[in-house]
């Protein structure tokens, strides 16, 4: 006992890593009519993963970080709230793409695996407190993604996506290792919080920590699809089949966000250094507000549009890191939470409205939505008005908390930028929702989705709305996750 | 005092209702679905009955207070509560609401349910604006607005309706965001605190207050519509159908106004001061300027659209004399052009559902055909021009005379407004309704049945009542208009 009780904090990974590898095995033996039961194994695993999650924040440590594998590897509040919100999200994922899957033949075991092994990839990226489980992480997550994208592999689009995710993936993981080894040799430490005890203002003055703290940067912008490391996005996001799209679209983001606050605010949080991430990551939020809302109004394919709206949604959640203080970390968390659920709308609606054939992809495809199924278009409507940011919808008080810790920090410059390009977005979002209420429908075929989905998706959809109107218990959430691993 | 929640029921009772007609509403229940939004519509008035009813005028501050937890990250609540300006505002929407629903009747037969869920939620968080005591949640509100009214102009409105639903959008979204990062800098100067009070209590200095005004001014100088930022109100009026353009012109643009009187003026009262120049101006060109623009106009809708702008600028002339009178014209004028307007748009909606035209050239003669709606029509005309008897008088008579009192070119530039506004009004009239009959469409219309017979007819009631008998309006108001000029004219320079 006394051997296995430190690694208490790995055990939702254990657990999942031993269920993949097992279902990995087991689904060599179950035939197509039968794959359902890979997929059952599949969100068992989850579940399971999810259960020892809630059991080690609720009896293991009561708000105390702990760590094991000697202080690699930590499980504190924030890594808590993220990881059961990553295993949530691919449930829902799972939910959602499952009669796209079938109708495409991708419904096979080799989906199921990848899509574990990038979980697992992302939970170990929420707990890394050293640089090089966190890379560890970061390459388990994107050798799976690239591998999923190319799993249509009969498609000339996904295999060129995922042949340009690779490419451009594989450059981004060397200058972040370039990156961390120049971190290493200036600080002499690869653990995160020794590193943050090692910065003193003389290091902060060492060139190599600042050097390296740009590829770091860069490595990061790459993940999180931040302009100018942005060009991937939308050409993944379109080529990929929409089901993968959902997953590398939305989840990950959570473990990009964790990677920032483990590797930026907890290990390079020394004052002077902060100043110096704090400029790179204006330019790049900046920047990613404007290219990416300006680019998606010229868009006609929505998963083009979302894809810019995603390079848009990173600026705003970099904002939030910039402001630097607490508030600024809490709003980006609460921004990257309510992101994951707004994305898992929209493109959960893809899938549900695809059928055989037909991939609801093109903005016209929406026309006359709201004669068709009045619902669906009703939930459209609250999926696209909360990423415009129209209260009363959560993702109002997403860009609202970013912008208040902006302004709190007296930056109303930036918060005023923030606001004009919001505005812009809002434009390309009302574009579909005119589509879906005020023309009239071209595709009139009926809309017979599978149930699980269709209650899915009615259920995110509203969580949109329930806590756009009662906002405070996710802000509390992610407030005490963040007070609770700083 | 009542023990019940009155004005969350005034909020929630129209919202809740129109979930409900838009749970229950398909093509096939029309009828259900229009009794059931009647019912919310009327019960969503009769609950601020009671509101007036027990109503003390002469208290000083808010009556009705409700405060309840709700965002303690941000040291917001939901904190409500009326004054006299208030209530009168949210008497006028309930109100409205009952009108819309019934005129709505038959004319709509494209998504009913839709239409009066719509209608019902737009009322309720109207409501809510007028009530909040949190600037939080007043923003909350104010945007929400934006949602029904967008969908009301883009699926029944006209040919157009996508252009100007669009724009209308966009315009109030600008406006109102920027007032919204006015806000976050309001909120961190009076201490981590959203409640209204707490904002007036905190005193600024000349620069930040100047910005701040100029972040409001964008929100709701687009509201009211001030001139030059008026230009989506045509637009928007003239492709939203009759329901739409009612509730715009008697409800929505006194967001605008109110926004002023509770906002800008009681936070911002030296930028108020210092800016009271250009905002009278801007008001005094959209009396003159817009009412020789509506002299113009070829469609009835726009011409009432712009006669609109032309009336909403005194009641932002009266906002910024800084005397009694200007304050209390002001809100009347608010109240009146409610009715007025609203009555003004349901005529010509009348009119556009029996020959689908809305150009003045299509009519001539209608009294030969229609003389009741005719003689209703007259009313409100008359009333549009200020006729002394009508509400049209009342509010213009009295922001001329506090104008009087800070200058006399200002009241005599807007004083120019009874002569356009007789001009344009009454030469539409003339050319609509009297003169040879123009064409045999004109000749075979059927007069006004019970329903518009009804909607009229109320509204008319309320017309003459306000203008033969103001006292209860005006008793209404007085104290809080006392109050707010107190707070006006008390400086929030910080003490050297």
């Amino acid at each position: 006992m006394q051997y296995i009780q430190p690694l208490w904090p790995a055990f939702p990974e254990i657990f999942l890593l031993a269920m993949t590898c097992v279902i990995l095995v087991a689904d060599l033996f179950i035939s197509d009519e039968n794959r359902g039961t890979t997929y059952f194994l599949t969100q068992l695993a989850l579940a399971g993963s999810a259960f020892l999650t809630w059991f080690i924040s609720h009896h293991l440590n009561a708000g105390d970080p702990i760590r094991t594998f000697g202080g690699m590897f930590v499980s504190d509040m924030m890594s808590n709230v993220l990881k059961m919100t990553t295993y949530l999200g691919v449930m829902a994922v799972l939910v959602y793409s499952r009669s796209y899957l079938m109708a495409r033949h991708m419904f096979r075991g080799e989906f199921f695996a990848l899509a574990l092994f990038a979980t697992l990839g992302m939970l170990i990226m929420i707990s890394a407190n050293h640089l090089l489980i966190l890379y560890l992480g970061l390459e388990l997550l994107s050798l799976s993604l690239y591998a999923m994208v190319a799993l249509q592999r009969d498609s000339a689009k996904a295999t060129e996506a995922a042949m340009k995710y690779f490419i451009l993936g594989a450059l981004a993981s060397g200058m972040l290792l370039y990156g961390m080894s120049m971190i290493y040799g200036a600080t002499g430490s690869l653990e995160l919080t020794r590193m943050a005890s090692l910065i003193d203002d003389n290091a902060a003055k060492n060139v190599g920590l600042i050097l390296g703290l740009v590829f770091v940067v860069a490595g990061i912008g790459f993940k999180l699809g931040a302009v100018p490391f942005h060009m991937w996005i939308p050409d993944v996001y379109e080529g990929s089949p929409t089901a993968v799209t959902l997953f590398l679209g939305s989840i990950p983001k959570l473990a990009a966000f964790a990677f920032m606050i483990r590797l930026l605010v907890q290990g390079l949080g020394n004052t002077d250094i902060q100043m110096h991430w704090q400029q790179m990551l204006v330019v790049m939020s900046v920047l990613s507000l404007a290219i990416g809302n300006i680019a998606a109004i010229a868009q006609t394919n929505l998963k083009r549009m979302l894809a810019y709206s995603t390079i848009s949604h990173m600026g705003f959640l970099l904002l939030g890191i910039i402001s630097g203080g607490v508030n600024g970390y809490v709003s980006s968390m609460f921004y990257a939470i309510v992101y994951v659920l707004m994305n898992l709308g929209a493109f959960g609606m893809m899938l549900l409205l695809s059928r055989d054939g037909f991939e609801a992809e093109h903005i016209d495809d929406y026309k006359g939505l709201n004669q068709r199924s009045p619902w669906y278009a009703f939930l459209m409507l609250i999926i696209m008005l909360s990423m415009a940011g129209v209260p009363p919808l959560v993702g109002f008080y997403s860009k609202f908390s970013v912008l208040q810790s902006i302004v709190e920090n007296g930056n109303i410059g930036l918060a005023v930028i923030a606001v004009i390009f919001s505005l812009i977005g809002a434009f390309y979002y009302l574009r579909i929702v005119k589509v879906m209420y005020f023309d009239e429908p071209v595709d009139t075929s009926v809309i017979a989705p599978r149930n699980d989905a269709k209650w899915l998706l009615t259920i995110n959809a509203l969580a949109l709305l329930f806590f756009g109107l009662m906002p405070q218990s996710l802000m509390v959430l992610c407030a005490n996750s963040i007070l609770g691993s700083l | 005092m009542y023990a019940l929640p009155l004005l969350s029921l005034s909020i929630w009772i129209p919202i809740g209702f129109g979930l409900l007609v838009l749970a229950s509403g398909n093509e096939r229940n029309a009828g259900f679905v229009r009794i059931l939004a009647l019912v919310g519509a009327l019960l969503g008035f009769l609950v601020t009955l009671p509101i007036y009813d027990g109503f003390s005028v002469a208290t000083h501050g808010f009556q009705y207070v409700e405060e309840r937890e709700w965002i303690d990250t941000f040291n917001s609540s939901y904190h409500l509560g009326v004054d006299g300006i208030s209530l009168l505002l949210v008497l006028l929407n309930s109100f409205t609401t009952v009108i819309v629903v019934i005129a709505g009747w038959e004319v709509i037969q494209k998504r009913v349910s839709q239409y009066m869920a719509a209608f019902l939620i737009l009322s309720g968080l109207l409501n809510g604006v007028f009530c909040s005591l949190d600037g939080l949640l007043f923003y909350v509100f104010f945007e929400a607005t934006l949602i029904p009214m967008f969908i009301i102009i883009g699926v029944w409105g006209g040919p157009n309706r996508v252009y100007a639903s669009v724009k209308f959008f966009l315009y109030t979204l600008l406006g109102s965001l920027l007032s919204l990062v006015a806000l976050m800098y309001l909120y961190f100067a009076a201490g981590n605190s959203f409640s209204l009070q707490d904002i007036y209590d905190t005193p600024l200095a000349l620069g930040p207050q100047i910005f701040i005004f100029l972040a409001f001014f964008m929100a709701f100088a687009v509201k009211v519509p001030m001139w030059p930022v008026h230009t989506w109100l045509p637009d928007a009026h003239v492709e939203a159908p009759t329901g739409g353009s009612v509730v715009l012109a008697a409800i929505m643009l006194k967001l605008g106004g109110y926004g002023f009187l509770r906002l800008s003026l009681q936070i911002v009262p030296d930028a108020s001061h210092a800016l009271s120049g250009m905002m009278i101006f801007l008001s005094l060109v959209a009396v003159v300027y817009i009412g020789l623009v509506a002299l113009v106009q070829t469609d009835m809708k726009k011409l009432i659209a712009y006669s609109s702008i032309s009336h909403m600028g005194f009641v932002t002339l009266g906002l910024f004399l800084f005397n009694a009178q200007g304050l209390e014209g002001s809100v009347l004028q608010m109240i009146s052009h409610g009715f007025v307007s609203g009555a003004l748009f349901l005529c010509v909606g009348v009119l556009y559902d029996r020959m689908h035209s809305r150009q003045i050239a299509d009519y001539g003669g209608v009294v030969n055909s229609m003389p009741v709606f005719a003689t209703f029509f007259m009313l409100f005309a008359m009333a549009n021009a200020g006729l002394p008897g009508t509400s049209g008088f009342v509010g213009e008579f009295i922001v001329i005379m506090g104008a009087m009192q800070a200058n006399f070119w200002y009241a005599f530039a807007a004083a120019t407004s009874l002569i356009f506004g007789a001009a344009y009004t009454l030469w539409m009239y003339k050319r609509v309704v009297f003169g040879a009959v123009a064409n045999e469409h004109v000749a075979q219309l059927k007069d006004i049945n019970l329903r518009e017979f009804l909607i009229l007819g109320l509204l008319a009631v309320a017309v003459l009542l306000m203008g033969l008998w103001p006292n209860p309006f005006a008793e209404l108001i007085h104290t809080s208009v006392t109050d707010l000029l107190a707070h006006v004219m008390h400086s929030k320079l910080p003490m050297p």
